[in-house]
């Protein structure tokens, strides 16, 4: 699957290795900043609350 | 890639198309994609993992630093007023003066970071902004939560807050250094209360009688002043709570300055010092 996305990426070497860092420094930076902090809400093990609020 | 192959047997090398990549069956292919998958998911759990130890943290620290600023945009700037000479460090506090009934915030104006705690027992410089409601929104990015309905600083009854002991700015991590006697300094815009730390106390989760204005005892009337905070426990788990209780000891209007033991905190907590 990778090594797809990485033939597929256009242009020579160089071009393509940068676009893959590109690729991953956005995938991580919508993990960090969209996907985690909803996900956090359902963690209890940061749940610092009594009962229910 | 395939050349390496192809290279090693150059005979057959210029017969065989160079893009002629060697034939996998679907499951091959199958398995591939479903292993790298999975070794995604690890990753992406040890980031998640990375985020919540230690992004989660600075990112607090951050929206705190910016909630300390406009709580003290709001407030009268207190010049470390008529100090007496700083008490010699280890010996007890002096006495404090007495001011007479509190003044209270009215329930209408605990909305927004309303007030700063201060609790020299978890450091230095610790001071964390305490702001209405104890949802997510409020725990995950600000620190302190003041549980909705309970008391204002300085009111009869019970001013309960809540924090992350872990992972978001983790404000009360330290709670059970507390030792009895320690001071909890509370400021709001009517000036300053101390608290004096008493007990804690672990319990289940379902335990909301704990921030009842007499707490554990719900249908007592209150006559004491106190402070509660709440935070999960063990460190690193959430199977249980645990609550530090303080009783109010005396209050300082804003006119009358910190108290000095906290002086130089306050200054440096709004950006004085």
């Amino acid at each position: 699957m990778y090594g797809w996305i990485f033939r597929t990426l256009p242009g020579p070497l160089w071009m393509r290795v940068i676009l893959s860092v590109i690729l991953v420094l956005t995938a991580v930076a919508v993990l960090m900043v969209f996907v985690f902090p909803w996900f956090s809400q359902f963690n209890p093990l940061t749940d610092s609350t009594i009962g229910s609020p | 890639m395939a050349r390496s192959t192809l290279d090693a047997a150059p005979g057959h090398a210029a017969a065989q198309a160079l893009p002629q990549r060697r034939r996998r069956t679907p499951v091959q292919i199958g398995a591939q994609v479903l292993g790298e998958l999975l070794i995604t998911v690890g990753v992406v759990l040890l980031l998640f993992v990375g985020w919540e130890l230690w992004w989660t943290n600075i990112d607090s620290g951050i929206k705190q630093e910016h909630a300390l600023e406009e709580f003290f945009s709001d407030v009268p700037p207190v010049t470390a007023a008529p100090v007496p000479s700083a008490p010699a460090e280890g010996t007890e506090p002096p006495a404090p003066e007495d001011f007479g009934e509190p003044a209270v915030l009215p329930q209408s104006d605990l909305v927004g970071t309303f007030a700063v705690v201060y609790i020299p027992r978890f450091g230095e410089n610790y001071s964390r902004p305490v702001t209405a409601g104890v949802g997510t929104d409020v725990l995950d990015n600000l620190g302190l939560g003041h549980y909705p309905g309970t008391g204002a600083p300085g009111e009869v009854g019970n001013f309960a807050l809540a924090g992350h002991r872990q992972t978001h700015g983790q404000v009360l991590d330290q709670i059970h250094t507390l030792v009895p006697g320690d001071r909890i300094y509370v400021q709001t815009r009517d000036g300053f209360y101390t608290y004096v730390f008493r007990n804690t106390e672990i319990v289940l989760p379902d335990r909301v009688d704990v921030i009842a204005p007499v707490p554990t005892q719900p249908d007592a009337e209150p006559v004491d002043r106190i402070l509660t905070l709440t935070s999960c426990n063990p460190r690193f788990g959430a199977q249980e709570r645990i609550i530090a209780y303080s009783v109010m000891e005396s209050w300082r209007p804003v006119d009358a300055g910190p108290p000095p033991e906290i002086a130089e905190q306050v200054a440096r907590a709004a950006g004085q010092g």
